[in-house]
């Protein structure tokens, strides 16, 4: 066997047999209430199987509730950029903007999205506005970070170049500052939709909205626990494509 | 008044250390289609000295003019080649040219600024890597594509922070032919900076040794006797070589000796010609 397919394939497959194990050791022992790996499969067959069924508002398919939660965190993460990456920019490039606003980055940054909700319900008076506010506000962050970060890191050889060719303060941002930040603002972004999709089961659970995380509370109430497990995987396994995809997208910026 | 002047240049530079005094006192003079090289041991100062007259860097004190007017912000008038090359690796070869022919030639239709930025890459051999990335290129390549930057600042005086050093023997002795070559066709005044005795002496009209620092002064500029065009193969051994040579070595060996007993130790490495 080649000993890349066994590192990349039947390690990773060992150990989830191995977790696979623990879970039903726990079910069996310790919390009789925790669904079997077994029933839970059997019990959310349809689900997966049948992924875009609609029986009713709460009980659809993992595939349309997937991806209406996508939907959702594709708007808070794409208000998220558009704020974020122009006020890294500022804070990088601007001494005195930094100074005004970099203290009240510090103080925004570490505010949980369960706190925003409340906020954003007051202030739109609708779960849907509300739940992409709390995804913009809370993903923001490593944008402006990581985007800030960049520009202040751009080697001053390559400004000495804009400086000796008395380059426009535009053309020098366009065909200096940016270029040079880019893989730092990618970087940024994917850290943030990995933040914007932690942050969309929170506000989905909160608001009782459709989209898998609602899904997983409306099963907890119904003590359906076996779609708690359906839930919690799914929404692992689609963070886990988007960080992938972004990823994809960050290296291809950071070679050029 | 000569074309570059430069007068009593001084600069420190302060860091949380304490004070590196660089140059201290600096005087030089470059005629119009000059080619003047600075030689010095590495650290003495060269590069300062470079962005100080590229106005990168401010002075502590002294005067720079280039053709009568004072020295105070960097330009495309003195056009330079960086020590490390400082190539955007997010640009093609082309468009690293481009960007400086763009930036001086704004009022030009953009069908002649293309026409520019051929010629030029054509000049410096690299037509067929115009749309190569940096990191896709040569060290030597990399510094043609500096030089032909260089050049297309059509800069009044064009600085050449030691361009050569970071290749290997055979690649320098092609771009030295090659840059005489550029500048038997162009005439650009030229300052270039190197650390190698014979490449000055190869490719310079007049030479200024360079004292190591602290506080690093020119000599008196040497003059190279030997006519142009100037072939490679047996210029060892012309008289006129052999005493630019000896001159040279003379004056930075009892400049480091003198060092040495301050207690900066240097040592010369005198370097073979390629012949
Ligand atoms: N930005 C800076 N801040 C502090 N010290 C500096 C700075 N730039 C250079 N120096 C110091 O000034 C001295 C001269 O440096 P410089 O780069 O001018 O030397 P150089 O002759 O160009 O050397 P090399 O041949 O190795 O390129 C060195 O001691 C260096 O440590
Ligand atoms: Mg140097």
């Amino acid at each position: 066997m080649p000993i890349d397919t066994y590192q990349k394939v039947i390690l990773p497959l060992l150990g989830a047999a191995g977790v696979l194990v623990v879970w039903a050791i726990v079910s069996a022992t310790l919390a009789p209430d925790l669904p079997s790996p077994l029933r839970t499969w059997q019990e959310s067959r349809r689900y997966i199987l049948d992924p875009f069924f609609k029986d009713g508002e709460m009980n659809q398919g993992m595939g349309r509730l997937a991806f209406y939660s996508l939907v959702r965190v594709g708007k808070g993460f794409a208000l998220a950029l558009a704020i974020g990456t122009p006020i890294g920019f500022l804070l990088g490039l601007s001494r005195r903007f930094h100074q005004s606003f970099d203290p009240i980055v510090q103080f925004m940054r570490p505010i949980s999205p369960l706190a925003w909700l409340p906020l954003g319900l007051v202030i739109f008076q609708k779960s849907e506005p509300a739940a992409i506010f709390t995804i913009a506000l809370c993903a923001m962050w490593p944008t402006v970070i990581n985007t800030a970060v960049g520009v202040r890191s751009i080697s001053q050889d390559y400004l000495n170049v804009g400086r000796v060719l008395k380059l426009s303060r535009t053309t020098t941002l366009r065909r200096i500052v940016i270029p040079a930040t880019l893989p730092y603002v990618f970087t940024g972004y994917r850290l943030s939709l990995g933040l914007a999709w932690l942050v969309i089961v929170a506000s989905e659970m909160l608001t009782g909205t459709p989209g898998v995380g609602g899904f997983l509370w409306q099963e907890y109430n119904s003590l359906v626990y076996s779609h708690i497990i359906l839930s919690v995987l799914t929404i692992g396994a689609i963070g886990f494509v988007l960080d992938r995809l972004m990823g994809l997208v960050e290296a291809r910026v950071r070679i050029s | 008044m000569a074309y570059l002047e430069v007068r009593g240049l001084r600069k420190s530079y302060r860091a949380r250390g304490g004070v590196t005094p660089v140059l201290g006192g600096v005087d030089l003079t470059l005629d119009e289609g000059e080619f003047v090289a600075v030689v010095g041991y590495s650290g003495s100062g060269k590069t300062t000295l470079v962005s100080l007259i590229a106005g990168l860097v401010t002075p502590d004190a002294g005067e720079i003019r280039l053709d009568g007017a004072p020295v105070t912000e960097p330009g495309p008038e003195r056009g330079i080649v960086f020590q490390q090359y400082s190539l955007l690796p997010w640009l093609s070869v082309r468009s690293n040219v481009a960007l400086a022919v763009d930036a001086v030639n704004p009022t030009l239709p953009a069908s002649a600024r293309r026409r520019l930025t051929d010629e030029l890459i054509a000049l410096v051999n690299l037509t067929p890597a115009a749309w190569k990335r940096p990191r896709e290129l040569s060290g030597g390549m990399r510094q043609r594509v500096a030089v032909a930057r260089g050049l297309a600042m059509q800069p009044k005086l064009l600085l050449m922070d030691e361009p050569f050093s970071a290749l290997d023997a055979l690649t320098r002795a092609t771009l030295q032919d090659e840059l005489l070559r550029i500048w038997g066709e162009r005439r650009t005044t030229v300052m270039l900076i190197t650390n190698d005795v014979d490449e000055a002496i190869l490719l310079a009209d007049r030479i200024y040794p360079m004292t190591p620092g602290p506080n690093a002064v020119l000599g008196p500029a040497i003059e190279v006797g030997l006519p142009r065009p100037r072939p490679r193969r047996h210029m060892s051994l012309e008289p006129a070589y052999q005493k630019a040579r000896q001159a040279l070595v003379e004056f930075l060996r009892g400049r480091s000796r003198l060092a040495s007993t301050a207690g900066h130790p240097r040592e010369p490495r005198p370097r073979a010609p390629i012949q």
